[in-house]
């Protein structure tokens, strides 16, 4: 079995300013892929703010309130390909009021860019970045010492940061970094090689993310389909028609193989795959198909099948790692909702063990949950929910969780 | 999705098309699912065509569990019209039109020049169609590569009772964990086709063979040069004096409202040329063809924070 794709998402982070908008917008201009109708509206943009240069940040930052203050408010998302592969960019914001929409770009990415201002070296922010990444599971980070251009393209401070970063991550277990030095305004290092750091000897930025081995998270052993909807035709020829619809989360599946529904632990064989283009025998993860059962068994959205030979835990009380992304703080007297794959249900918050500093990574009491906090729980549910560890499985083992009055979501988690 | 089958060992391979397609797949599903009333707004250009397609791979052998809905501004152009009632029709769904015009009746559009683009009142009439079908759902074809207000949006965007979207303050989306929860009177508006690009639809055009508008293949047609840009021809626009009228062959890259939007030069007669060209061209899709964006920077965001798609 061969899996190919050429989809690499990868999304840009670390503090304000550290030139994470200007290196995209470096990263499309040399790849030729910015449009002429594009260069010329920054271009104009720019000059009529007296700047010498064009200012590339302007390519993402496609709000009227960024480009007014220069900073980054919301993800943008960009697309472009080189023969090698395709690419969907998350532009984060670095300010930490805007944490949130870092860790939704964060979610989604197989890859991080955290950059540092060479000026500067590592931040708090920097270092929050980095334990989101890792918390959210990215695969692969790269460190890009930016700004190199402002201390003189220099070695040391370059190594400097690079061992104090790399002393930062290790705490969090992560240990494969690529380091990179650049100039994000200059463009040294961002696609070509550039005559001012010719003592680095490693590739380009474009050249790794062209090439890193990206380990598709995808698990392909443990079978997990999330029922989305029950498809019930009622129309000629299909009277008698019921099939679940779903996105493959993990896993495989055949016909003749014996499922297990969750949580009701009901089991049956599957009939047929059926798919738009036709029946399939054999189906893997990501794929959306519509499955029928050789049995009649009472089968709803939210219920999730899995084979009996990788079975997630099916519960009612779980501990979970969660980021509070909310302005208003954690309050227990209100109704939260946890939405796990396709399944809402009512929640309480049973136990705050601790909250992380970020800089420190250090565990302290927590008696309230603020916003951008990341904290350990134990939550109760109303209903069992059919869960895998977080580091198992991303699919199912992460929820989101509504505010049941104002149904903004306030919290991402994930089963630890 | 392509089976190669070797020896018993079948393997697969899953281009990046399948990707976009099943995420789109898994995206309708949701809105079907946890929305109460939701609608797919279809208009017959290439990403609403795509979006239908998506939508047959999402639910049949069922019918659709939401009605198409089309804004007419009326100022569309003939083929397209024709295209998207033959499209609704083949499949047997249904089609709901409500037009400006309906909305000028009741006086809650006034248009100063009935020749001049619509596309800024086309939230009018999109706000008052979801509020006589109390739609709670509006899947939309717009995708991120579009335009750099489309960028910052999010796959499930938040509405406020006035329909308006709130850049600032957009919710969190986590993996694709969507949160579809809204109170009475607010809705969202869902694209999920966000991450395809232009390259991307002609490719999935080409190879699920869709039927779209021919116009956006190459022919002749008659056009007047106006600044940089080129215009059809058509009973909205005629040529002012001193203008001259040319014979060119020309594709749409984007059908909009037929006095803003401009045909590009081309020779492409199929999609695989179309693709061809795609791949070596300058311009982006709209700064090609739709003069009302290039207006002021923010237009698009503008329009958006007063409730269009
Ligand atoms: N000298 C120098 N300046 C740079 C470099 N990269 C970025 N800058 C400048 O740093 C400033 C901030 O750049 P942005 O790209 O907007 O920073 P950002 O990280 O996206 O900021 P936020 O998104 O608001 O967190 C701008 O004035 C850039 O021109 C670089 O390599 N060298
Ligand atoms: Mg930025």
């Amino acid at each position: 079995m061969s899996n190919t794709t050429q989809l690499l998402r990868f999304i840009t982070a670390g503090s304000v300013d550290d030139g994470k908008s200007t290196l995209i917008g470096r990263l499309l201009h040399d790849s030729k892929s910015i449009f002429e109708d594009q260069l010329s509206a920054i271009s104009k943009t720019s000059e009529k703010r007296g700047m010498a240069a064009v200012d590339l940040s302007l390519l993402t930052d496609g709000l009227q309130a960024e480009r007014e203050q220069g900073i980054t408010i919301d993800v943008a998302y960009r697309y472009f390909a080189t023969p090698k592969r395709k690419f969907i960019i998350g532009d984060t914001p670095g300010h930490e009021q805007y944490t949130r929409n870092m860790v939704t770009a964060a979610s989604t990415a197989n890859l991080v860019v955290i950059l540092v201002d060479a000026r500067k070296g590592v931040l708090t922010q920097t270092r929050r970045h980095t334990f989101l990444a890792s918390l959210v599971g990215v695969p692969h980070i790269v460190l890009a010492v930016n700004k190199m251009d402002m201390v003189g393209y220099s070695e040391d401070t370059f190594n400097a940061i690079v061992a104090e970063y790399r002393a930062f991550a290790a705490q969090l277990g992560i240990h494969e970094i690529t380091c990179i030095p650049m100039s994000a305004l200059n463009g040294d290092m961002v696609v070509d090689h550039g005559d001012n750091l010719s003592w680095y000897k490693g590739a380009p930025l474009l050249d790794f993310l062209e090439n890193v081995v990206i380990d598709y998270d995808v698990n392909t052993t443990d079978f997990r389909f999330p029922v989305q909807w029950v498809c019930r035709p009622q129309t000629q020829g299909y009277h008698d028609f019921r099939g679940f619809s779903g996105r493959i989360e993990s896993g495989e599946i055949a016909v003749g193989d014996e499922i297990t529904v969750l949580p009701s632990g009901r089991t049956s064989r599957v009939k047929q795959i059926v798919t738009f283009d036709g029946n399939l025998q054999r189906a893997y993860a990501p794929q959306s198909v519509t499955l029928t059962l050789e049995d009649e068994i009472d089968i709803s959205r939210g219920d999730m099948f899995v084979k009996a030979a990788a079975m997630p835990q099916v519960s009612k009380e779980f501990e979970a790692m969660l980021c509070w992304l909310s302005e208003s703080p954690l309050d227990r007297n209100r109704k939260y909702i946890i939405k796990h794959t396709t399944r809402m249900v009512k929640s309480l918050f049973s136990r705050l063990d601790y909250r992380v500093d970020v800089n420190t990574l250090a565990h302290h009491e927590a008696s309230a949950l603020n916003m951008n906090d990341i904290a350990r729980v134990a939550m109760k549910v109303q209903q069992p929910l059919a869960l895998d560890h977080y580091s198992k499985n991303r699919f199912t083992g992460s929820f989101i969780v509504i505010d049941e009055a104002t149904n903004n979501t306030v919290a991402a988690g994930m089963i630890a | 999705m392509k089976l190669v089958e070797n020896n018993n060992m079948s393997s697969h391979i899953f281009t990046h098309l399948d990707a976009l397609e099943s995420e789109s797949i898994h995206i309708m599903r949701e809105v079907a699912a946890e929305c109460k009333n939701p609608a797919l707004l279809f208009s017959g250009g290439k990403d609403s065509i795509v979006m239908l397609r998506i939508a047959e791979k999402a639910f049949r052998p069922a019918k659709f569990p939401f009605p198409l809905v089309h804004i007419d501004t009326e100022h569309n152009f003939p083929e397209v019209i024709a295209c998207r009632d033959k499209l609704a029709a083949d499949l047997g769904e249904r089609l709901i039109v409500r037009s400006l015009e309906g909305s000028i009746k009741r006086g809650s559009i006034v248009i100063k020049d009935p020749d001049k683009p619509r596309n800024p009142y086309q939230s009018v009439t999109l706000l008052e169609t979801i509020a006589e079908f109390g739609f709670d759902a509006c899947m939309g074809g717009a995708r991120r590569d579009e335009e750099k207000a489309r960028a910052k949006e999010r796959i499930f965007s938040f509405r406020d009772e006035f329909g308006q979207w709130d850049p600032k303050n957009q919710r969190p989306e986590l993996w694709d964990i969507y949160n579809t929860r809204v109170h009475a009177g607010e809705n969202i508006r869902v694209f999920p086709i966000s991450n395809w690009t232009e390259m991307d639809i002609w490719e999935y055009i080409a190879r699920e063979k869709l039927y779209i508008p021919k116009i956006y293949y190459a022919h002749e047609r008659e056009v007047i040069r106006r600044g940089n840009a080129v215009i059809p021809v058509s009973h909205l626009v005629q040529p002012k004096p001193g203008e001259k009228v040319e014979v060119l062959s020309v594709r749409f890259r984007t059908v909009g409202d037929m006095t803003c939007t401009a045909p590009v030069e081309s020779t492409a007669r199929n999609a695989q040329e179309i693709i061809e060209e795609t791949s070596t061209t300058r311009i982006t899709e709209r700064g090609a063809t739709r003069m009302d964006d290039q207006t002021s920077e923010a237009s698009m965001e503008l329009r958006k924070k007063e409730g269009y798609f």
